[in-house]
């Protein structure tokens, strides 16, 4: 063993440096490299839970019902009064399905990555850097958890419920935004969920910073901008656009008026504006894994 | 295999002039931060031919760690150079991954809930192991371990030393090149330790694996390894073979001796000073380079023996020895090639 | 009185212990406050629709939510707290030395819980209600004895908490998934001590049911004092209340507990 690793490639690397195959090469070969690992270190994962499938069921009915209560309490306010902020019953839920869709698909794709902190802290993180696969991927599928379905299944149910009791006079383009804006705002938490944990890179106990941005605002996310203040919505728009998660795409289904009078082809912009929030968040996951691998701390 | 003239062999592992500069902050008032400079690792240089197997000793805090994980990529230098079979660890993690494996004896690199053949089947994958190679290594280190009943269990479950084997078979499943082992023996019982400086001693021999091996236990580096650096203060203090250690530490071992009653301190002569006596126990210290055997044979000659046993130096009393005969200690092997 | 000192040294103790948290409290305190953001103006929308709701007006309605979220943490509302520890000694098996040692268990983890929750109160309680005072108008009281009421109220619910907390850990003597217990009673934790809407919001019989279970006493209570609507002999019955849940649970907590201990004694873990 050995001979066949010791090619010519490596000798030609000594002292110069990594390979030149063009840092796009790379990047898609990381991307790829990722994606595998992730697959793999999951569906170990699933084949373990699904050996207690009892008790696999149970934590999904628990967490289904820990989300329902969410609605419970929407359900409650309405028994009080018949519009909020100036929106039905059916018309939160819509917004309440969306965002709790997206932070579902977030969460079980990457919950997992909120236990950095304790990794920086305890020294396993180090185990996964002497790994052949990206850090990112490694930790985002460790102990990936099915359960975590219970979360969508309830987002989707509730989505249902609005989208049979809303009269909308559908259009094309409006069929086509609810699978656009689910999707868009899955990535947008995703970014979050990525800049949360870099940032436990230099604050390994501030896991409930993190949780702020996407449950808190799967929370603002389920009421219309309506019942905010313009610089909470101006806020959650401009600086953490979490307003594309569902709102914009959301009310211009619901023909609804836009909140700063914003321009109705914004509607259309989630996805650009979650692929600009994923490439910041990998960017600031990169800065906090160097800062880590400088400081080992 | 390694026979062959090759220059690269020889360097298998390079270090030239590599530091590590910590920023640490200490509170010191209640917002007030002073920020200071340590310096973890302080312009080491030393060669690792391929096939050797080198112990790399200090005490706690001396900068054994930092230069592990400088060299399994975890860590990037602040200064000087570093190769690995070629390759620059903090530049090409990844790909230097493939080369070496890791064993930490602090903490495991297994999925901690699954069952052990878990682990290997997904290591088995993410290292692209051909299958015929890791069923091959698998099997090996399943019997030379003798882990044919752990692979079900679930690591949690297992004991230290019990971990410990099934960690040591993880980093080898891919047939890396280098193997580095930190403190692979900690809390291991005479048993394990056994078995594993066994299996590493195999190991090297048939494969001519390259390890590096950071230890407190000085037998470890005893039993394996020809050639020891010692690491102080970020430093390299010493390198060269363990006997000429001894010398240069004036390092002595301890032959603990209980005799049947309450005797006057045994007299040996200038071979071997009795330094302590509690009721019928007396330690005998006498330079760790000589054998015990002649002492020991002397004693049970000369005196009403129940039992005995030898203590070796500990790396802290060797280091400390090494200061207290002063002197310029680095012997000249390193960081001038 | 050596055994008073003994539990005081380990109220002393549990406040230390979470009190060495320094960003985890701040990030706490964060996450509370964004939430009582959000909870803020959906409690605005729901007061303009209809002003008077439950018997607040807006600004009690607005005081209630800084103060359930600078108080759910003392309370341990959501849980997460000594429960999960005991949980996992008893299923570990540790808890047999606890058993043997010459002080009551269920005092003992009671003055833990005591240390975490005035830690909780001073570290987690002001930062965020201060907040909510800066941005929104308040009904803060202007009375030091209605805020000694609040605070004897507060103290109240932190031992209706423990004890419901307490039952819920010793579950794992029989359960195999004590987490899941934990898990279940966070749950009800959550939406009946009015966390996510005051219990005089909620319709009817339910509303009825929620304010007459013993979560009513964590946040419900405290916060009704604090707003002035129990003074009197409206106050008196509330500590009635909590006191009476109180009791009953911790002693509930007492027989299970002789019957968990003949269990480890008789299986020897």
């Amino acid at each position: 063993m050995g001979e066949v690793a010791a090619g010519a490639d490596e000798r030609r690397t000594d002292g110069v440096g990594p390979v030149t195959d063009g840092i796009r090469g790379q990047a898609g070969s990381r991307l790829m490299d990722g994606l595998r690992a992730y697959r793999m270190i999951a569906a170990m994962w699933i084949r373990s839970t699904m050996a207690y499938r009892a008790s696999f069921a149970m934590t999904v009915v628990t967490d289904f019902a820990v989300t329902a209560l969410d609605f419970a309490a929407i359900l409650l306010m309405f028994s009080q009064v018949d519009v909020l902020g100036g929106y039905t019953l059916p018309e939160v839920a819509l917004l309440y399905g969306t965002a709790g869709i997206s932070l579902g698909l977030a969460d079980l794709a990457l919950g997992s990555i909120e236990q950095l902190g304790l990794r920086v802290r305890d020294g396993t993180l180090d185990t996964l850097l002497v790994r052949p696969a990206p850090v990112l991927a490694q930790i985002a599928a460790d102990r990936f958890a099915l359960r975590r379905l219970g979360r969508l299944t309830q987002g989707l149910l509730v989505l249902g419920y609005a989208l049979v009791v809303l009269d909308i006079a559908w259009t094309p383009l409006k069929v086509l935004l609810i699978p656009l804006m689910v999707l868009s705002g899955a990535a947008i938490f995703a970014a979050v969920f990525v800049a949360g944990a870099a940032f436990q890179f230099f604050a390994q106990d501030a896991a409930e910073v993190q949780s702020s941005f996407t449950y808190g605002g799967n929370t603002l996310l389920r009421y219309p901008p309506t019942v905010f203040s313009k610089d909470l919505v101006r806020g959650v728009t401009f600086v953490m656009p979490l307003a594309f998660v569902n709102w914009l795409p959301a009310l211009y289904v619901l023909g609804r008026p836009y909140p700063l009078d914003l321009p109705q082809w914004l509607a259309f912009a989630s996805p650009l504006v979650a692929a600009v929030c994923c490439a910041l968040a990998g960017a600031a996951w990169r800065v906090g894994l160097r800062s880590y691998r400088s400081t080992g701390s | 295999m390694n026979d062959s003239s090759d220059v690269r062999d020889e360097e298998f592992i390079r270090l030239d002039g590599v530091e590590k500069v910590f920023d640490v902050r200490r509170r010191t008032g209640f917002l007030r931060r002073e920020k200071h400079q340590v310096r973890a690792v302080d312009s080491i240089s030393f060669r690792v031919a391929r096939g050797e197997m080198v112990g790399y000793i200090g005490p706690n805090g001396a900068g054994k760690s930092t230069t592990i994980k400088m060299l399994t990529g975890i860590l990037t230098p602040s200064g000087g150079r570093l190769r690995v079979a070629g390759i620059d660890p903090s530049r090409e993690r990844t790909r230097l991954a493939q080369r070496i494996g890791v064993v930490f004896g602090q903490r495991t690199t297994l999925w901690w809930d699954l069952p052990l053949i878990d682990s290997y089947r997904l290591m088995h994958r993410m290292y692209r192991i051909p299958d015929a190679r890791y069923r091959a290594n698998l099997d090996r280190c399943i019997e030379l371990l003798d882990m044919s009943e752990l692979l079900e269990v679930p690591v949690r479950q297992l004991s230290l030393g019990q971990r410990m084997r099934g960690d040591i078979a993880a980093a080898l499943l891919h047939d890396p090149d280098v193997l580095y082992l930190d403190e692979p023996t900690i809390g291991l019982d005479v048993v394990s330790k056994a078995k594993v400086r066994e299996f590493l001693r195999e190991l090297n021999a048939e494969r001519g694996t390259t390890v590096l091996l950071t230890t407190h236990d000085l037998t470890d580096i005893e039993q394996l390894c020809r050639r020891v650096m010692v690491i102080d203060h970020g430093r390299l203090m010493y390198d060269g073979a363990l006997s000429g250690l001894h010398e240069v530490g004036e390092s002595e071992r301890t032959l603990v001796v209980d005799l049947e009653r309450e005797l006057p301190p045994i007299d040996l002569g200038p071979s071997a000073r009795v330094v302590r006596v509690e009721g019928p126990r007396q330690w005998l210290a006498f330079p760790a380079s000589e054998s015990a055997a002649p002492l020991v044979a002397r004693v049970a000659a000369d005196y009403p023996l129940v039992d005995l046993s030898v203590r070796e130096p500990d790396i802290e009393a060797v280091i400390a020895n090494m200061y207290a005969s002063g002197g310029d200690l680095l012997q000249p092997q390193a960081g001038n090639s | 009185m050596g055994q008073g000192r003994l539990y005081a040294a380990v109220a002393v103790s549990g406040f230390r212990r979470h009190a060495t948290y320094r960003v985890a409290t701040a990030a706490g305190v964060f996450t509370n406050t964004v939430f009582g953001f959000v909870l803020a103006y959906t409690y605005i929308a729901l007061w303009d629709e209809r002003p008077g709701l439950g018997g607040y007006d807006q600004a009690q309605a607005l005081t209630y939510v800084w103060l359930c979220q600078g108080l759910h943490a003392t309370v341990a509302a959501m849980g997460r707290g000594m429960e999960v520890e005991l949980i996992g000694r008893i299923r570990t098996g540790d808890i047999a030395v606890d058993l043997y040692r010459p002080a009551d268990l269920q005092t003992w983890w009671l003055a833990g819980d005591v240390g975490r929750a005035v830690f909780h109160l001073l570290g987690r309680g002001f930062v965020p209600m201060a907040f909510g005072a800066l941005l929104f108008d308040l009904a803060v009281p202007s009375d030091p004895l209605t805020w000694l009421a609040f605070l004897v109220a507060v103290a109240l619910g932190v031992v209706v908490s423990f004890a419901i907390r307490y039952l819920v850990a010793l579950s794992a003597f029989w359960l195999m998934d004590g987490a899941g217990a934990a898990q279940m009673s966070a749950l009800a934790g959550i939406f009946f001590s009015g966390l996510l809407l005051p219990l005089n919001v909620f319709p009817g019989a339910l509303g009825e049911i929620a304010r007459a279970l013993p979560w009513s006493a964590l946040l419900q209570m405290p916060a009704d004092v604090f707003l002035g609507e129990r003074t009197g002999v409206g106050l008196l019955e509330t500590y009635a209340f909590q006191g009476a849940w109180a009791v009953a649970l911790l002693a509930a907590g007492r027989l299970v507990q002789s019957a968990a201990t003949r269990r480890v004694v008789v299986q020897g873990g």
